[in-house]
């Protein structure tokens, strides 16, 4: 039976002005249908001011296996942190 | 003769009453799960519609009736809501179709209680008004969707749109009680209402692929009491037995 | 549990030395308390399991909208009406959560609703059990609740990061369940006699199905080693049995009604109460189909399905012939 509705990933902004969240998944026939499931199955709580979905099989995602290169080089990259610099408590707020 | 504003304001709460529940039967055994989850948000808003409704329409009676006792103590002749909103939900084509015909009016009916000279009145319209337009996008996308479907999705979205047509004329009757809200500025004539539910609904069943029944015959005895379906009292008597069964309790 | 008797591989747990390096690894992550991700490396049994779990809970959900669903139609006032429709509809979106977790695993929602409808997979106990009055609504918040959600919370902790995350929305969602449930207790104990008789009625029904929710004690279950061994079960069931015990015990009193259990009694030394096992044949019947609701859910189940299936394909033709018209325009 090749008659599933296809899976969509819901991104929701909040009322506070962040960006968009992955919140969950749902299913619908199409995108407009995706827009409506989102705002009845993931806004019953008053979570959201803005809906974007797209279809799961469109998501781009990178591989578990290149953790290491991905990632770890930023981890020595100390000095893009503000924690990094110590500045004297006497320069006041900064 | 009784207060024309109660009449009134028991027509709004009875709709949304007797509507809500008939959605919440769905609960649990919806086609999807998503649509389970929509038409519980539906009713909801329904449930919510009628306690601002009732709640005022007992303030005006001042009889001391809240809308709990309202809606759980009347029996079938004191209920003023449509016929189109207690037929029974039927297939889910039907229960969609009934609600896009019911909010189609609703929307328009709200649109107008907005500029209400009672204010009360025009709150509640606000608030429901939001609720309502969401309501109509759903059910309409819906009709179009299930009309334009599949050969079968069609023929059954063409059998609830003949069943429940008959009951589309006595959304835009009018009578005394209409006639008093008009001239105290309260609510609209009805009967001014059907061009705009025509350009609402036209367009909607043409994109489903769905032909207006030709005849307007209409069934009356809701908004009036005067003779409802036969439908209504078995809705009743589930929705009204704890109450009924156990009247000193309180829950 | 929503989620009761889970077969793990059938073997006993590996020790470090017997895991290839890659199981190694993976263990070692778990134990680190790092998430595993879809796309991450995990055991095929890990997979397996996960799904036959997340996929039972998620059928929980759905058949357990039933017994309170069978309520909402004659709810006494216009407000329990409104908040039994949200709590029933919350499980549906639990339910639809669920399934989606368990989609990451590579197994579609359709796969799964066939496996339940054609009986190979099972879902919980409990709803196989009729709710008979008003008061079943509250037995079932307070009861029912508050047993899924002793085991619901650790779950938020679950190695596997789809399935701990559902469980935090399901968790944050959930808790407002047991406390209307509470809510309606107070008011069928603190009411009429018909009331009161009510609520003790509804308690002596569900008292034991909810200890059996649980699942019997598997202190000793291979199956039980491993799923812990991999952060799938946090807890063993005679914890959290134990656990919900000592904390429905004083509510019971507090609403003045009795445990229909004569042996329930406060074990200073153990600083726990002591009490009765449930009928574990009876359990077992249960879950072998024969509940005593059991016909009822899967009919009600299978009968939605069915009829629903000109929906879900109508709406499906008319999105193809949307994107059809539109590709026709461009």
């Amino acid at each position: 039976m090749q008659n599933e509705w296809p899976l969509w990933e819901v991104f929701i902004r909040g009322q506070h002005g962040l960006s968009h969240r992955h919140v969950g998944s749902l299913h619908a026939a199409d995108a407009e249908a995706a827009i409506r499931n989102a705002r009845d199955v993931y806004t019953r709580r008053n979570e959201g001011v803005s809906i974007w979905v797209v279809e799961a099989s469109a998501i781009a995602a990178s591989s578990p296996d290149e953790k290491g290169p991905l990632y770890e080089p930023s981890n020595d990259k100390v000095y893009r942190h503000p924690t990094f610099y110590d500045i004297p408590d006497d320069a006041g707020a900064m | 003769m009784t207060d024309p504003l109660f009449e009134f304001l028991c027509r709004l709460g009875d709709n949304t009453l007797v509507l809500g529940h008939r959605v919440s039967e769905w609960c649990g055994v919806a086609p999807v799960l998503e649509e389970d989850i929509a038409l519980a948000n539906t009713a909801l808003d329904l449930i919510g519609q009628t306690t601002m409704w009732l709640n005022l329409a007992g303030e005006v009676e001042g009889a001391g009736r809240d809308a709990d006792a309202l809606a759980f103590r009347r029996d079938v002749w004191d209920f003023r809501n449509l016929l189109l909103v207690e037929q029974p939900n039927g297939d889910f084509g039907q229960t969609m179709m009934r609600q896009f015909l019911f909010d189609a009016w609703h929307v328009l009916y709200l649109t107008e209680l907005e500029k209400s000279s009672d204010a009360r009145v025009a709150a509640i319209a606000e608030k429901s008004l939001k609720e309502a337009r969401y309501h109509l996008d759903r059910a309409s996308e819906t009709v179009i969707g299930l009309g334009d479907g599949t050969e079968e999705s069609n023929a059954r979205m063409q059998a609830a749109l003949d069943r429940l047509w008959p009951y589309v004329g006595e959304m835009f009757d009018s009578d005394a009680v209409d006639m008093d809200m008009v001239a105290k500025g309260i609510a609209p004539d009805p009967g001014t209402l059907r061009p705009g539910f025509d350009a609402t609904v036209n367009p909607v069943l043409r994109k489903a692929t769905l032909t207006r029944p030709e005849s307007d015959f209409a069934h009356r005895g809701g908004r009036s009491g005067a003779r409802h379906s036969e439908h209504l009292g078995h809705l009743l008597t589930q929705m009204q037995w704890l109450q009924r069964a156990y009247p000193d309790a309180t829950w | 549990m929503y989620a009761q008797m889970i077969k793990s591989t059938g073997q006993n747990v590996k020790s470090p030395e017997e895991m290839d390096p890659q199981e190694r690894a993976f263990q070692e992550r778990v134990d680190a308390g790092e998430k595993i991700e879809p796309k991450d490396w995990m055991p095929e049994g890990y997979r397996r399991t996960l799904i036959r779990q997340i996929g039972q809970h998620a059928h929980s959900e759905i058949v357990g909208q039933l017994p309170e669903g069978n309520w909402i139609t004659r709810a006494p006032t216009l407000e329990r009406k409104a908040i039994l429709l949200a709590k029933v509809q919350d499980e549906a979106g639990h339910g639809l959560y669920l399934y989606c977790a368990a989609e990451t695993l590579g197994v579609s929602r359709d796969h799964l609703t066939r496996d339940l409808l054609s009986g190979k997979m099972k879902y919980s106990s409990i709803f196989n059990y009729p709710t008979l009055t008003w008061a079943d609504m509250g037995a079932v918040g307070w009861l029912v609740d508050g047993a899924a959600i002793m085991n619901q919370v650790p779950l938020q902790r679950t190695s596997y990061g789809p399935y701990a995350r559902a469980m935090v929305r399901i968790c944050k969602e959930e808790s407002f369940h047991q406390r209307q449930g509470f809510d309606i207790m107070m008011k069928m104990a603190n009411g009429t006699e018909a009331q009161r008789k009510m609520a003790q009625d509804a308690l002596n029904r569900f008292w034991y199905p909810s200890l059996m929710m649980f699942g019997p004690s598997d202190e000793n279950s291979v199956h039980s080693a491993q799923n812990m061994a991999w952060k799938i079960k946090m807890n063993t069931n005679d914890e959290l049995r134990q656990k919900f015990v000592d904390q429905t015990a004083p509510q019971a009193a507090f609403l003045g009604l009795t445990i229909p259990d004569e042996h329930l009694k406060w074990n200073e030394a153990r600083g726990h109460y002591d009490f009765s096992e449930p009928d574990w044949d009876e359990f077992f019947d249960v879950l072998k189909g024969n509940g005593p609701c059991s016909a009822d859910r899967m009919e009600a189940r299978n009968r939605a399905w069915d009829e629903g299936a000109w929906v879900r394909e109508g709406l499906l033709a008319h999105a193809e012939k949307k994107k059809a018209r539109k590709v026709a325009a461009e």
